[in-house]
């Protein structure tokens, strides 16, 4: 079940069994493939029950498609999260005073720490944001760090996404699948609970209600609407939350305020929860076409008499060039060293890092500074000698437009696939809420590549996601 | 609630109501054109049906001749005929996504289901041997979706917009579905008794589902007056004007005690419901039995306007 060159999370290279993984590997014994296929069916219906789908953009308009689960649990050792906890609590804190400093006197600018251009030029900085002070300090309340482990003991983070992520839904419905299917498993280790998700969310927004808000602030959801291929989660959301799920023209500002529009009337509100990305907020302070904000919601916002979570502005923290900063953002905001590192990341605009790239394109994963969702990428190992002549012509000729890593040797996970149980390649997404305080819900998403050999896990791509068991002490 | 939420459960049961009314004008018309001596008012007989359906304009905007063909076609599977049953089940659906939380999973189920179960027929399958099954299955589909909702939705707000979406929709059509042969009514038309008249009224139950409950109210032959009388002022007979006016009017009294508001709605559906209480066919048939139907739609259009406007629908 070993692949040769990959940290196989279950199995040591000599074949035996790492600690986490015992309970499961005894119980995996036990099963029979048919009773394993037969759990596998159970849990696509109750997921089409559940109607957690995802659209897919461009396909037939009854297209929804269900995310593919794997019923085996990914796991992780008590000692193992504790560091991960503890190194993305310093990330997350370390980014929000960047955030903070960035909008404000930007001392990391005139300490040389990172470059002007890289800050003032780039797309993600949102100069409407400068000199604001978001209620209770916080810009970035919702965060999901995107994390991979490639042995023992080394993790890297891939991403920080400080935006709107997503994929919080299926970490609450993977855990709900699995205890249904495998209870006398899920009884047998200590996993660390994760159905508090909702609730902690509800708290965090709570916490971050304008200072002038009295009694219980009037918490929503805002969301682009039924054809957005997250919609799902965002009404999952505000169910589990028990808030109201509304959409741009739901909304209306009036003398500074937000007010929904109700069967008796308006109601005031107080904290939006937005899965709306900034540039179509509010189109009188950004993109006049957007019909999916509320006009006037940005200067509601800067009159401090309604929190927009996150705040926007926020993806000049998650970009990916100013990502090759982020050891040096940590360490000027706190003073200590990374706890969790970076990719290895070669910067194309110095001399000799350029020229190891142009020489190893074939290794190497070039992605496009401001791409996303594996748009503008190329993948070494996969591509072509016409890719990698075109890319090493793009990057000649831009240098600062892209980054590069190394293909990272992802580690795998047991995985039930078609021809029984193999181990497929896996990252981590968990989930981090800051409110008054910083709380990591153990576990997040674990999304798989379910093609053999394949290094891709989205789901756009043939991935699909397991539950992520943390086992306490 | 959101103005929204409530707009989108008043049009998801709506449009549900309307595909069903759509299938059951469809059947009648199909059956007319079997009957003997059809042939000569074929054309005729269907663009009744396209009348009663309120998509007669949009048809003949399509299409220069009318065939049982093309007609059940544009009723059933045409994107572009916002009342044929594919933009009913996709327009319920839509609104049931935007408030799937305020809905319950049988609801979601049932119409979610019915939707993708539709969207895989092929429009050349309706073939006139296929029509008579596939009609039935949209009808069950609609009963199925009324059930899951009478059985598990919460008796709140949300379940009065629900029930003002059916009963404005299902008075809209039974007005229509009498207007379109208002004529054959009226006590002095020429031909009364003769078979076709017969056949006439018949095509009117039917599509009022009513040609069997007829029998056991007025336990005789067909008359127009007690087509009428059945359809318009029969507090018992579930499609009548009179029934969705009761209905309407003690839904909209729940939603007066809940949010302890009354507003112009609430006068208009009381207004109709005093109307049709106090109305005899006599005096119906003495104004004008077309000018009353006329007048009654234009009224139900105010009170779904009037209930738009005081709850706030976008």
């Amino acid at each position: 079940m070993s692949e040769a060159g990959f940290f196989n999370e279950m199995l040591e290279p000599d074949g035996s069994v790492r600690r986490p993984y015992r309970e499961l590997q005894a119980w995996l014994e036990q099963q029979s493939q048919q009773v394993l296929r037969q759990k596998v069916r159970d849990a696509e219906a109750i997921f089409r029950r559940l109607g957690i789908t995802f659209a897919v953009y461009g396909a037939s308009e009854a297209t929804e498609r269900l995310i593919p689960f794997d019923i085996i649990p990914r796991i992780i050792s008590a000692s193992e999260w504790r560091r991960l906890e503890r190194g993305i609590e310093q990330r997350v804190r370390a980014l929000n005073a960047f955030l903070h400093d960035i909008y404000h006197r930007q001392e990391i600018i005139r300490a040389g720490r990172v470059p002007a251009d890289l800050i003032l030029q780039n797309e993600a900085f949102t100069p409407e944001m400068m000199g604001h002070d978001p209620a209770g300090g916080v810009y970035a309340h919702i965060i999901g760090v995107d994390i991979v482990r490639v042995s023992e003991g080394e993790f890297y983070v891939l991403e920080d996404n400080l935006r709107t992520p997503s994929g919080v839904s299926y970490m609450l419905e993977d855990r709900e699948a699995v205890v249904h299917l495998a209870p006398e498993l899920f009884s047998r280790c200590r996993v660390a609970p994760v159905e508090q998700y909702p609730e902690l969310l509800r708290r965090t927004l709570e916490s971050a209600a304008p200072p002038g808000c009295k009694g219980d602030p009037n918490i929503i959801v805002l969301t682009p609407g039924i054809y957005n291929s997250a919609y799902f989660e965002h009404s999952f959301l505000a169910d589990q939350m028990g808030v109201e799920l509304c959409q741009g023209p739901d909304l209306f500002v009036d003398d500074g305020c937000v007010f929904m529009k109700t069967t008796l009337g308006r109601q005031r509100v107080d904290v939006i929860y937005r899965r709306i990305d900034d540039a179509f907020l509010d189109p009188l302070t950004f993109r006049p076409d957007s019909a999916l904000g509320v006009p006037g919601l940005f200067d509601a916002y800067r009159l401090g008499n309604v929190t927009l979570v996150n705040a926007p502005g926020t993806g000049i923290s998650d970009d990916k060039a100013v990502y090759t900063y982020v050891p040096e953002i940590i360490e000027f905001y706190t003073g200590e060293r990374p706890i969790l590192n970076n990719v290895p990341t070669y910067n194309c605009a110095n001399d000799d890092e350029r020229a190891y790239v142009l020489e190893h394109l074939e290794d190497l994963v070039v992605k496009e500074v401001h791409g996303s969702g594996g748009y503008g990428m190329l993948v070494g190992p996969a591509s072509t000698k016409k890719q990698r002549t075109e890319f090493a012509e793009k990057i000649r000729s831009n240098p600062r437009n892209y980054i590069v890593q190394p293909t990272l040797a992802l580690s795998t996970c047991p995985t039930f696939t078609g021809s029984g149980i193999a181990p497929r390649h896996v990252d981590l997404r968990p989930f981090v809420l800051v409110g008054d305080k910083v709380r990591i819900t153990p576990g997040g998403l674990t999304r798989v590549a379910l093609k053999k050999g394949s290094l891709v896990v989205n789901s756009s791509q043939g991935g699909g996601t397991k539950d992520t068991w943390v086992l306490e002490d | 609630m959101l103005g929204r939420t409530a707009a989108n459960l008043f049009w998801l049961s709506r449009y549900v109501e309307r595909a069903e009314n759509m299938a059951r004008l469809l059947d009648v018309g199909s059956r007319m054109a079997l009957m003997p001596g059809a042939d000569s008012g074929y054309q005729e007989q269907w663009r009744s049906i396209l009348q009663a359906a309120a998509v007669d304009q949009a048809y003949s905007s399509r299409h220069e001749d009318v065939t049982a063909e093309a007609v059940a076609q544009f009723m059933l599977f045409d994107k572009n005929n916002p009342s044929s049953v594919h933009s009913c089940l996709k327009t319920a659906r839509d609104n049931a996504r935007a408030v799937r939380a305020a809905i319950t999973t049988d609801m979601w189920e049932s119409l979610n289901a019915t939707w993708l179960e539709f969207s895989e027929i092929r429009p050349s399958s309706a073939s006139r041997n296929k029509l008579p099954d596939l009609l039935d299955w949209i009808k069950s589909s609609s009963h199925q979706f009324r059930g899951a909702l009478l059985g598990t939705i919460l008796r709140d707000d949300g379940f009065s917009f629900s029930q003002l979406g059916v009963f404005t929709e299902r008075a809209d059509n039974t007005t229509r579905i009498l207007d379109m042969k208002y004529y054959v009514l009226l006590p002095r038309s020429a031909a009364v008794g003769g078979d076709v008249d017969s056949q006439q009224w018949a095509m009117i139950l039917r599509a009022a589902s009513a040609h069997r409950s007829y029998r056991h109210v007025y336990s005789g032959r067909y008359t127009a007056w007690n087509i009428a009388d059945f359809l318009i002022l029969r507090p018992e007979m579930p499609r009548s004007l009179h029934f969705c006016y009761r209905y309407l009017h003690s839904t909209l009294s729940d939603l007066e005690r809940m949010y302890g508001e009354r507003c112009e709605c609430h006068d208009l559906a009381w207004e109709t419901l005093s109307t049709l209480s106090t109305s005899t066919m006599t005096g119906i048939f003495q104004d004008g039995l077309h000018e009353f139907l006329s007048e009654f739609i234009s009224g139900n259009n105010r009170l779904t306007e009037s209930i738009s406007y005081h709850y706030n629908f976008p």
